[in-house]
C-alpha cells in the first residue's frame, strides 16, 4: 500500500462513481435478501421520495439550504482545527433572539425595521454563544469540543424557559405560530415560494464563504493556525484573536440559521428546532473536506438519503431502520472510496502477506520497483505507509 | 570464542514499502566481539534493515541466520529471544517509572515480582560494563545520556548478545560519548556483537572495527576501519567524490548588530532557562551556539525573535546608523520588520516555520501575506518566489504546488532557509539547521549561511555537532544550564575545551569580567 500522487479530478470522481455503483449493488442484494422486494423499485421510490414532485423538490431544497448553512458556519472553525460541536446551541440561541424580537417588537415595528433588527439579534446571540468557548480556548486553552457541546444544553434549557414564558395559549407549553395573523417579522414570500429566499441566502453565503476561506487574508490565517499554532505565532499571526474572530463568525452564521428557521420556515420556537442538524453538519463538512462548494453536494446527498429512506419506509410499510441500513451502506462506500483516492494497493505475487508466511518462498515477487526514486523521498513515503 | 560463525548473517534481505524499495538484496555479517558501523545517507535503508533484525518489520525476501541457524523474527519478542536488542533514536521508556521498572517492563517471569532482585541484577550488569545509573531513579529525573544507559541495560538484562544502536551519540556531549564508547568497548571485549548507526565519521574511526555501507537500499561494500578514511567512506555513501571541508571565509568588517545584556528567561513552570546572559551578535560573522540540548538555546532564539516572555534584561538591536532599539516586549511582527529572521528548526522540522500541508508557494506567503491593503491575499509574488527558491537552491520537488510535507528533510530545510533569506534579513537565526540531513544537503546549508555572512548578515547557528561548529563558526558561545559558560574564537577553540564548558561553567571568570565592563 502506498500513498498516491495527487489524482486528477476526473480520476478521483471516477473512483467515487464506482463506489456509488458498488454501494447500490450491495444495497440491492441486501434488499432482495431481507425483504424480497425488487431493488430497482425500491431505488425508484427512494428517488421519487426526494425529487418526485415539485413540492418535494422545494422541501428538499429548503432542507439542503438549512443543513448547508450550518455546515458553512462550522467550516471556518473546523479549518482552524477548532471542533465547534456547539452548532445546535448557537442555532437555538439565534432562534431565541429572533423569536424575542418577533414577539416583543412584532406589534410596534414595521417589517422593514423588524426584519433587520431580528437578523442582527440572531447573529449577535449566535456570535456571543460561540465567543464564550472561544475566549476560554484563547486564554486558557480549554477543550473546545466539550465546552461547545455543554453550551448546547445550556441553550436548550434557556429556550425551554422562554417557551414557557411566551407560551400561547397559557398552559399549553408551546409558543405556537408567532404572529400568525399579522405575519410580522416573517421573511417575505418571493416569486410565490416561501422557501426561495432561504435558498438564495444560503447560495450567496456558500460562494462568499468559499472566497473568504480560499482567497482572503483571514482565510489564510485560519489555515495556518489550524495547521500549526507554533508557525502562526512565529510569523506574527495573533492566534488568540484569530480564534475569537473565527468563532464569532461561526456562531454568527449558526445564529443566522436560527433566524432562517424561525422567520423563514417554522415561524415558531421549540427546543428541538435544530433537530440534531448541528451534528449532521459536522459530517457534511468532513465529507466535503471543508470545501464550501463540496458541501453543496454532501449536504444534498445526506438530505436525499434521509428523505429517500423515509419514503421507502412508508411506501413499502417497512420499518424506518431498513432505510437507515441502506443509508449506512451507501455512506460507508462513499467514505471508503476516499481511502482509494489517497492510497494505492499493491499486490505481491503468490498472495504472500507480511508477517504471516515464514520467509521461505523464494519465488515471491516484489512489485513495482522504482529505481529513479530519490532515496530521501522514499523515506518520507515509507513513513506515510507505515502510518496507515 | 567462535569467530568463524557470524553472530548474525543477513542474506538477500529485501523490503519494499509500496513501490519504494527500502532494502534490496542486502547481505551482511555481524561477528561476535566486533563493533560494526553501518553507514549510509538518509533514506539509504539502515534503520529499516535494523528494524527487520529487531522484529519491527518483516522482510519480504531473504534469510536471517543467528549463530548459523536460520530464524524467523516476527516481533520484538522474537528478537529478544534470539538475543537481539535495539536502542532506538527515540527512547521507549515510561517517564514516571524507575529505571528498574522500565527494564523489567513486559518481561513474563513466573512467580512474584521481585523488584529488589531485579535491582540487584541491574547493578551487576552496570558493574560489569561500567555503567553508572541508579536503578531506583525515575526516568523523568534523568539526563538524556542516563536514559540511553537505561535502554542499553534493558537490552542486556534481557540477555542481548547482539546490540544495535541507532545514532546513539546524536544527543550526547563529547564526554558522554567517550563514556558510552568505553562501555561499548567493554561489551565488545565480553564477546557481544555491536552494530552502530551513525553519521559522524570520526566516531566511526574511533570506535568501530569494521564499516559497512548502504546506498539507496543496496549494500555497497564493507572494509576494515583501520584501512579506510573519512573521504573514502563518504564517497562510498554518496556515490561520488565529495569535498569534506567546510568553507569559512574571514568575516568582513564585523559590526555589532544585537547586544544581549543580562537576559533572563524563566519557563511557565518557573524553571530558570536563561540566567543573566551577556554577549553580542555581529553582522558579517557566524556566531555558533554550543551546548547540551536544553541548555537554553531554544529560549535564547525565541527571546530574540519575540516569541518568548523575558523575565529581565535587554536585547538591543543596533541600526546601521548606530541607533539602539529595545527588542524585549516587542511582538514578533515588529521584530521581523527590523529584519530579524528566525529560521528556527525544531526537532520535527515542520513544527515551526513551515506548514506541512500547504504547498511551497503558500508557505512562501507566510512572511508576506499581510502586504497591501486588500482583504485578499496576493498569490502571484509568493508563487514567483517559490519558483525562484526551487531554482536557485535546487530544491528537489515535483513543483511549487506540492505540499512541503512530501519533500525530504533537506529540501524542506532549503525551502525554509530560502524563504527567510528572501526577506533579506539583517539577522538570521538558525537552530539545528542540518539535523538529520545527509552530507550533501548539509553542505548546501553551510554554503547558504556563508553567503549570508559574506553579505553582512549576522548569522546565529545553534548546532549540535561540535566538529561542524568548530569548522563553521567565527565565534562560539557555549551555554551550560542557561548560562554563558564561555565565548571562544572558532578558529582557535579546542573541541575538548568546548565539551568541558558545555558540562560545567568553565568560563565563569569571563562572565564576571564582562559584567564588570557593563
Amino acid at each position: 500500500m502506498s500513498k498516491r500522487k495527487a489524482l486528477t479530478w476526473y480520476q478521483a470522481w471516477g473512483i467515487r462513481l464506482i463506489a456509488i455503483v458498488a454501494a447500490l449493488v450491495v444495497c440491492a442484494v441486501i434488499t432482495s435478501l431481507t425483504t424480497g422486494l425488487n431493488p430497482i423499485e425500491v431505488y425508484a421510490t427512494m428517488f421519487a421520495g426526494a425529487f418526485g414532485t415539485t413540492r418535494r423538490m422545494w422541501i428538499l431544497g429548503k432542507e439542503v439550504a438549512i443543513l448547508l448553512c450550518i455546515s458553512l458556519a462550522l467550516t471556518p472553525a473546523f479549518r482552524m482545527r477548532f471542533w465547534n460541536l456547539g452548532g445546535e446551541g448557537q442555532i437555538l440561541i439565534g432562534a431565541l433572539g429572533t423569536a424575542a424580537c418577533m414577539i416583543v417588537l412584532g406589534d410596534t415595528l414595521p417589517n422593514v425595521i423588524l426584519i433587520p433588527v431580528s437578523i442582527i439579534a440572531a447573529i449577535g446571540c449566535g456570535a456571543v454563544w460561540a465567543l464564550i468557548p472561544a475566549l476560554c480556548k484563547a486564554k486558557w486553552n480549554t477543550n473546545e469540543t466539550l465546552f461547545t457541546l455543554m453550551m448546547n444544553y445550556v441553550a436548550t434549557q434557556l429556550v425551554a424557559y422562554y417557551v414557557i414564558v411566551w407560551e400561547v395559549p397559557k398552559g399549553s407549553g408551546k409558543i405556537g405560530i408567532i404572529n400568525q395573523s399579522t405575519e410580522a417579522g416573517w421573511l417575505p414570500v418571493i416569486a410565490g415560494n416561501r422557501y426561495l429566499l432561504n435558498i438564495l441566502c444560503v447560495a450567496i453565503m456558500t460562494i462568499g464563504m468559499y472566497i473568504y476561506l480560499t482567497y482572503s487574508k483571514h482565510g489564510y490565517e485560519i489555515s495556518v493556525v489550524g495547521e500549526s499554532v507554533a508557525t502562526a505565532r512565529y510569523v506574527g499571526i495573533k492566534v488568540g484573536w484569530t480564534i475569537i474572530r473565527t468563532l464569532m463568525l461561526s456562531g454568527a452564521i449558526c445564529g443566522f440559521t436560527g433566524y432562517l428557521l424561525v422567520a423563514g420556515t417554522d415561524h415558531t420556537l421549540t427546543t428541538t428546532l435544530a433537530g440534531g442538524q448541528g451534528f449532521t453538519a459536522v459530517m457534511v463538512a468532513w465529507l466535503a473536506k471543508f470545501n464550501p462548494l463540496g458541501m453543496v453536494l454532501s449536504s444534498l446527498l445526506l438530505i436525499f438519503l434521509g428523505r429517500g429512506a423515509g419514503e421507502i419506509a412508508t411506501a413499502f410499510s417497512l420499518n424506518q431502520s431498513f432505510g437507515d441500513i441502506l443509508t449506512g451502506v451507501i455512506l460507508f462506500f462513499i467514505i471508503g472510496s476516499e481511502f482509494f483516492i489517497s492510497y494505492k494497493l499493491h499486490f505481491r505475487g503468490s498472495g504472500h502477506k507480511d508477517k504471516d508466511v515464514p520467509e521461505t518462498s523464494p519465488n515471491s515477487v516484489t512489485s513495482g520497483t522504482s529505481d529513479g526514486q530519490d532515496s530521501e523521498n522514499s523515506k518520507e513515503k515509507r513513513e506515510d505507509s507505515a502510518n496507515v | 570464542m567462535d569467530n568463524t560463525t557470524p553472530a548474525v548473517a543477513l542474506r538477500g534481505i529485501t523490503k519494499t514499502f509500496g513501490t519504494v524499495v527500502a532494502n534490496h538484496h542486502v547481505d551482511l555479517d555481524i561477528r561476535k566481539g566486533e563493533i560494526l558501523a553501518l553507514l549510509g545517507e538518509n533514506g539509504s535503508g539502515k534503520t529499516t534493515l535494523m528494524n527487520m533484525l529487531s522484529g519491527i518489520y518483516y522482510p519480504d525476501e531473504g534469510q536471517i541466520f543467528i549463530n548459523g541457524e536460520e530464524v524467523t523474527i516476527q516481533s520484538p519478542r522474537d528478537a529478544f529471544r534470539y538475543g537481539i536488542g535495539m536502542i532506538h533514536q527515540h527512547f521507549k521508556l515510561v517517564d514516571v517509572f524507575t529505571a528498574t521498572e522500565n527494564i523489567i517492563l513486559g518481561l513474563e517471569e513466573k512467580g512474584r515480582l521481585d523488584r529488589a532482585a531485579a535491582s540487584r541484577k541491574i547493578r551487576e550488569i552496570c558493574d560489569l560494563y561500567g555503567f553508572s545509573i541508579d536503578p531506583d531513579r525515575k526516568i523523568y529525573q534523568m539526563s538524556v545520556s542516563q536514559k540511553q544507559t537505561v535502554e542499553i541495560v534493558k537490552a542486556l538484562y534481557r540477555g542481548a548478545d547482539i546490540l544495535i544502536l541507532d545514532e546513539p551519540t546524536a544527543v550526547l556531549t563529547p564526554q558522554e560519548t567517550e563514556k558510552l564508547f568505553a562501555v561499548l568497548r567493554n561489551m565488545r571485549a565480553d564477546g557481544k556483537a555491536i552494530i552502530i548507526i551513525t553519521h559522524k565519521l570520526h566516531e566511526v574511526q574511533a570506535l568501530s572495527d569494521r564499516v559497512a555501507v548502504l546506498r539507496k537500499g543496496a549494500y555497497i561494500g564493507e572494509m576494515m576501519t583501520r584501512d579506510t578514511n573519512p573521504q573514502e567512506m563518504t564517497n562510498m555513501m554518496v556515490g561520488h567524490q565529495v569535498s569534506l571541508n567546510i568553507r569559512r571565509p574571514d568575516p568582513v568588517d564585523p559590526k555589532p548588530r544585537i547586544e544581549i545584556k543580562g537576559l533572563t528567561v524563566t519557563s511557565p513552570e518557573g524553571v530558570l532557562k536563561l540566567d543573566h546572559i551577556y554577549f553580542d551578535i555581529r553582522g558579517g560573522e557566524i556566531l555558533g551556539i554550543a551546548g547540551i540540548s536544553g541548555s537554553g538555546q531554544k529560549e535564547l532564539l525565541e527571546a530574540i525573535a519575540g516569541l518568548q516572555r523575558v523575565e529581565s534584561g535587554q536585547i538591543l538591536y543596533l541600526h546601521d546608523d548606530g541607533r539602539k532599539e529595545e527588542l524585549v516586549g516587542r511582538d514578533p511582527l515588529e521584530i521581523q520588520k527590523l529584519g530579524v529572521a528566525l529560521s528556527f528548526v525544531p526537532e520535527d522540522r515542520l513544527g515551526m516555520g513551515l506548514v506541512g500541508n500547504m504547498d511551497l508557494s503558500e508557505n512562501m506567503m507566510l512572511r508576506s501575506f499581510r502586504a497591501g491593503h486588500s482583504v485578499f491575499t496576493d498569490r502571484k509574488h509568493p508563487h514567483e518566489l517559490a519558483e525562484k527558491v526551487v531554482e536557485e537552491l535546487e530544491v528537489n520537488t515535483p513543483g511549487v504546488s506540492t505540499p512541503v510535507r512530501r519533500l525530504s528533510g533537506g529540501n524542506v530545510q532549503k525551502v525554509l532557509v530560502g524563504r527567510e533569506i528572501a526577506s533579506s534579513p539583517k539577522v538570521l537565526l538558525t537552530a539545528y539547521a542540518v539535523r538529520g540531513l545527509d552530507i550533501n544537503s548539509s553542505y548546501t546549508i553551510y554554503d547558504l549561511l556563508n553567503q549570508q555572512k559574506e553579505a553582512g548578515v549576522a548569522v546565529v547557528y545553534v548546532g549540535e555537532d561540535l566538529d561542524v561548529l568548530l569548522e563553521l563558526a567565527d565565534r562560539i558561545v557555549v551555554l551550560c544550564g542557561g548560562r554563558v559558560s564561555g565565548i571562544l574564537d572558532g578558529r582557535t577553540a579546542d573541541k575538548n575545551e568546548v565539551g568541558m564548558m558545555m558540562t560545567e561553567l568553565g568560563g565563569s571568570e569571563r562572565i564576571k569580567a564582562k559584567e564588570r565592563e557593563e
